[in-house]
Formats: structure tokens, C-alpha cells, sequence
């Protein structure tokens, strides 16, 4: 044991084995999903005000299509792409942002959590923090803007005239799933920053959903510097630009090399092992200055 | 991961043998610090940074079952203590043991065997009834079904919440929330249960059940408990023993009546005369130490009783209303720094 006065140093061999993490993970899910759970159940209860809510949400996030159909009313292309290869931008951004939002999105109050004490208290529980915070008044509502996303996704396959092939078919998936990771790991680097800057939140707003905005246009239609942004700084571009111009048969406006297109995976589990680093930093700092 | 055994044996077998070994320091604090930098803007850019020491070296060690009282001034670092103790916060030095487990190290696993009740907000969810906050804190600690069923119809019963299980927390008086807390705090069986503030703002009432909750709880489950409070009739109620602390340093540990002998508590009588008057005078073991109009505010010890100085000043003085003040804490701790 250590003199008293002298903070003690990690014992040797208690340091965190991968089947220790592993089983962390395991358990960190299956709180986040009894949780959820528990919320869902409980918005059950008034039916009708959760009805409406779903449809708000609905419509509400529908109108970002309106506004590109208004627009396609004048012209007959943006940027060079017509409106299903538009609405298959659209479509995949929407779905694999309304998945994130769905089961991240709540990471955003962190700094709130921080500022009225709250987060002291997800401290005493014997479950993972991020499980407590993102299932916390987990919404079903906000599956009302991945239901808008994949029915406009849906007619713009109707209308694509595409040879679609096995290849193609697995892109457009991975593109949803992989874009959702990219998504769920931007809104937990934003909660974790806001452990150091409380007020951070709005930063966080600009790249989600700033980011999913962005990723409903083409990138022909931005400036080089913003595509090279959002493709080196802030990996949106593997959400669904680079993967769907490959799907869609275009050349991509920065002149990437082709593997890039599939590389999408790889920076969706790059983003998630960085997050879980921020992630842990950010607890760290917080246990160790309050709030 | 105690599988189906009952009550607190179960949790005690699982930490194995660090317990017995802690029998005697079940809470064992040495040296504990806690040092916060503080950055400030001193300029346009610059930007200057000290170092306050809001826990600057406190020991103290508890018994298994003893209930302690943990006083002190607001900003005397009781919280930042608690906050360590909970696993919340990691200390800038000393040692600290909760039950044999390193706080700081092991949160996860000592979360399992403490429960903590802060008086300010609730450890509940919000929005959801008590039955759902429960049925999350069941998931959230495995507690078994029939233990589960078996401390919340105790906890029910002792804390009369029959009728509310199916409010939301939102809905609760603060009296009916603090119960609540309690129960929520007491499902999975803790060894040690840390109380924030459990008193404040509660009616005589309810503030009355809680207390006798708590006597109970101790004597039956050999629950260790530390409480903090601004109420020192909190104390003389639940607690044989008091830590106060005051600038991050321990100034008091020992039973509560010897906290009174040093800080000679002094109880104040306050009397509103029918009009302004030069101050109340001749009265025996008792001095005037403020008037404000026809408001008297008179002291006198706190062992004596208030009744005969009381049918004193009505004899000779045209009395209104009057009032009596019980020693703060604040005023003893004062008392004991002036000593």
C-alpha cells in the first residue's frame, strides 16, 4: 500500500483486459436497450400525443425535400445531378442521420447533465454512463424522420436507372449503417467535448446536423475546400458522397482514388475508436474536476 | 453476479475477504485531498490559475453499522468528501477505502454495495412513475426479482408510498420524492448509504418518518450511514458520532455531546414587545444581544430551559409573540473556531 498522501499508482495487472471491455460493452447494451425500453413503454401510454408527434416529426423533417423539390421546379439539375439522383443523396443521408439521432442523439445534453449535477448522479449507477445518457427519454418520434428519409430513398431506386449489382446493393447498405456509425460517433464527440466546454452544443449542431443538411446535395454544388473538409476533417463525405457517386456512376469532384469509395467502413470504425478514446478522456476529466 | 442468496450476506460473501479484513475501518479515510485549479481571466488573453484545496487532508475511519454525522459550513468541502467517497470524483492524494473497494478505481463495483441520497435532486427519473424508476433500478443493479419485490414492499410499508408508486416523480410533494429516493437508494441491499441533505425542506412529518426509517434500517441491517446536514436535530436524532469538517480540514470527531461542550451552544430566544423598547434587562442566564425595533433577540445556554425565562419577560414586559432559535450548526462551528 502506498504512504498516505501519495495518490496510488495502478496496481500491476488490473489494467483493462479486452474481455473485461468486451464484457463492458455487452453489458453497456443491454442497459441502453432495457432503458430504452422502459421510455418507450412509457410514451405508449398517451398513444395519441405520441401519434402526433411522430407525425410532426414527419413532416417536419420532410420539408428539406420539399424545399429540393421547389427548387427542381425552376431547374432541371443541381449541380449536374437530376432529382432521383438528389433524392438518393437525400434519402441516405436522412436514414443514416435519423438512425444516430435515434439511438445518439441525446448525447447533446451532456453539458446541461453537467451544469445542474445530474451527472453525478449516472455516476452512482452500476451501468455505463454513455448507456444512461444516450437511452435517457429515448424518442421513437425521431423515427419519423428515418421513415421520410427511406421513402424518398425508396422512389429515387424507383426512378434511378441503374444496373444494380450485388456490389452496388452492399454499398447502398453499408452507406446507411456505416453512415449511421459516423453519425452516432459525431454526436458522442460532441456530448464528450462538452464535458470540458459545457456550452459546446451548438458547435456539436453544425456538424450533425449541419452535416446532414450538407450531405443531401450533391458535392459538385459546394466549393472544393468544403468537399476536402468534410472528406479529410470531418469524415462526412464517407457517409454517402464518396459510396454513392461509386453507386451512381460519377466521378468524384475531388479525384480520389476509386478504393476510397469502400473505405467507408473502415472510417466509420476509425471515428468509433477515436470516440471511445475522447469518450473516456472526457469521463476522466470530469471525475477528476467536477463539475 | 450475487446470484439468488439473500439480503446483504450475499453482497458481503461476494467482495470476499477484504471485507473482514475493513471490519473495523468499514469507511477508511487518510489524508484525503481534493485540489481544484481555477483558471480565471485576468487580462484580455491571459488567463491566471490557482489551486484550492477543497479537501486538504481529512481521516477518519467508520465502523461497520455506525451512523455519522457530516457537518460542517457551505464550502467546507463535504460534498467534494462525498463525492470521492461515491466514486464520483477522484481524490489529488491520500487513501480512501469504501468497504475494502478503491473508489476511484473500482466505481463500478462499489456503486453495487452504496447507496446515496441527494436531498437537492433526485436520483428518480423525472418523467417516469416510481414503480418504472424502480423497475430501472431493479435491470440497473440485478437485483433479484423476489429481493427486489421483498425491500420494495418493506420500503413501501415503513415510507407509506402505497398510493404514489404510480405518480411520476414530477408530481410528488418533496417530502413524497425524498421517500421515494430512499426506497430507490435501499433496493439493492447497500452496505453503506450516503445521505446528502435527507431532511431539507421536509414538513415535521414527514421529516419525522424519514428519521425513524433510517434508526430502523441501521438497527436491523447494520446499514453503515453517513449523513450530511445543515439540521442539527438530524444528528441528535440518528447519529452517536459527528465528523465536522471546515475549510477541507477536520475540526471535530467524536460524539455529538462533546460538540456541544465545545461549542458551548447557545439557544436564542426572539420576542416581539408590543413596542420599541430600550433592551430587556435583570434577567438571569440570559443577555439581549440585538433589538431592531420592538424585535428582542435575547440569548441563553443551550442546556437551560426557555420556559421560566420565558414567564419572566412576560411578567415585565408587554410580550407580543415570541419565538425560539435552536444553536445552527454554522453558529456552533463558529464558536469552536473562536475557542
Amino acid at each position: 500500500m502506498a504512504e498516505p498522501g501519495a495518490v496510488e499508482r495502478r496496481a500491476p495487472g488490473r489494467g483493462l483486459s479486452a474481455r473485461r471491455a468486451l464484457g463492458g460493452v455487452a453489458w453497456g447494451l443491454r442497459a441502453y436497450g432495457f432503458i430504452a425500453a422502459m421510455w418507450v413503454r412509457s410514451t405508449m401510454a398517451y398513444r395519441a400525443s405520441f401519434a402526433m408527434m411522430l407525425v410532426a416529426n414527419f413532416t417536419t423533417t420532410f420539408l428539406d425535400f420539399a424545399a429540393i423539390m421547389i427548387m427542381f421546379s425552376q431547374v432541371d439539375a443541381l449541380g449536374g445531378f437530376a432529382l432521383p439522383e438528389v433524392a438518393f443523396l437525400y434519402g441516405t443521408s436522412c436514414v443514416a442521420f435519423g438512425l444516430a439521432d435515434l439511438l445518439l442523439g441525446e448525447a447533446e445534453r451532456i453539458g446541461r447533465r453537467v451544469r445542474d449535477g445530474t451527472m453525478d448522479i449516472l455516476l452512482t449507477r452500476p451501468v455505463p454512463v454513455l448507456s444512461q445518457i444516450a437511452a435517457d427519454r429515448f424518442a421513437l418520434r425521431r423515427l419519423g424522420r428515418i421513415t421520410q428519409g427511406a421513402l424518398v430513398l425508396g422512389w429515387s431506386l424507383t426512378r434511378l436507372e441503374l444496373e444494380w449489382t450485388a456490389g452496388s446493393v452492399l454499398l447502398t447498405v453499408s452507406m446507411v449503417l456505416c453512415g449511421g456509425l459516423i453519425f452516432g460517433c459525431l454526436f458522442v464527440l460532441g456530448g464528450a467535448f462538452q464535458f470540458w466546454a459545457q456550452d459546446a452544443s451548438e458547435v456539436q449542431n453544425a456538424f450533425t446536423y449541419g452535416g446532414t443538411t450538407l450531405l443531401q446535395y450533391p458535392p459538385t454544388v459546394f466549393g472544393k475546400e468544403l468537399v476536402r473538409g468534410a472528406t479529410f476533417v470531418v469524415p462526412l463525405a464517407f457517409v454517402n458522397w464518396l459510396p454513392a457517386l461509386r453507386v451512381l456512376g460519377r466521378d468524384d469532384p475531388l479525384g480520389l482514388p476509386g478504393w476510397v469509395d469502400f473505405a467507408a467502413p473502415a472510417v466509420a470504425l476509425l471515428c468509433c475508436a477515436g470516440t471511445a478514446l475522447v469518450w473516456r478522456a472526457g469521463l476522466r476529466s470530469y471525475r477528476s474536476t467536477g463539475s | 453476479m450475487t446470484g439468488d442468496k439473500k439480503g446483504w450476506e450475499a453482497v458481503q460473501e461476494d467482495a470476499g475477504g477484504s471485507v473482514r479484513d475493513t471490519d473495523g475501518a468499514f469507511i477508511d479515510v487518510r489524508d484525503l485531498r481534493k485540489t481544484f485549479r481555477v483558471r480565471r481571466r485576468s487580462g484580455l488573453l491571459r488567463r491566471t490559475s490557482s489551486d484550492v484545496h477543497a479537501v486538504d487532508g481529512i481521516s477518519f475511519t467508520l465502523r461497520r453499522g455506525e451512523m455519522t454525522g457530516f457537518i460542517g459550513p457551505n464550502g467546507a468541502g463535504k460534498s467534494t468528501t462525498i463525492k470521492m467517497l461515491t466514486g464520483i470524483l477522484s481524490p489529488s492524494g491520500g487513501r480512501l477505502r469504501v468497504a475494502g473497494v478503491d473508489p476511484a478505481r473500482d466505481r463500478t463495483r462499489l456503486v453495487r454495495r452504496i447507496g446515496v441520497v441527494f436531498g437537492q435532486r433526485t436520483t428518480l427519473w423525472w418523467d417516469l412513475p416510481l414503480r418504472d424508476s424502480y423497475g430501472l433500478v431493479r435491470r440497473m443493479y440485478r437485483i433479484p426479482r423476489a429481493r427486489y419485490e421483498e425491500n420494495l414492499a418493506r420500503c413501501v410499508e415503513l415510507l407509506e408510498l402505497g398510493g404514489l408508486l404510480d405518480v411520476p416523480v414530477r408530481q410528488l410533494s418533496l417530502g413524497q420524492r425524498m421517500r421515494g429516493d430512499i426506497t430507490a437508494a435501499l433496493l439493492h441491499d447497500p452496505d453503506v448509504l450516503y445521505l446528502d441533505e435527507p431532511t431539507i425542506g421536509l414538513d415535521v412529518v414527514s421529516k419525522a418518518r424519514v428519521r425513524e426509517f433510517l434508526l430502523r434500517l441501521n438497527a436491523e441491517r447494520r446499514t453503515t450511514v453517513l449523513l450530511t446536514t445543515h439540521d442539527l436535530s438530524d444528528i441528535e436524532h440518528l447519529c452517536e458520532r459527528v465528523v465536522v469538517i471546515d475549510h477541507g480540514r477536520l475540526m471535530y470527531d467524536g460524539a455529538l455531546a462533546g460538540l456541544h461542550e465545545i461549542g458551548s451552544g447557545e439557544r436564542t430566544l426572539v420576542v416581539d414587545l408590543e413596542r420599541e423598547l430600550p433592551p430587556i434587562e435583570g434577567i438571569e442566564g440570559a443577555r439581549t444581544v440585538r433589538t431592531e425595533g420592538p424585535r428582542q433577540w435575547l440569548t441563553f445556554p443551550a442546556t437551560a430551559s426557555a420556559a421560566p425565562l420565558v414567564s419572566r419577560i412576560a411578567a415585565d414586559y408587554p410580550l407580543v409573540d415570541l419565538s425560539l432559535r435552536e444553536p445552527a450548526i454554522e453558529d456552533v462551528i463558529a464558536r469552536m473556531y473562536a475557542a
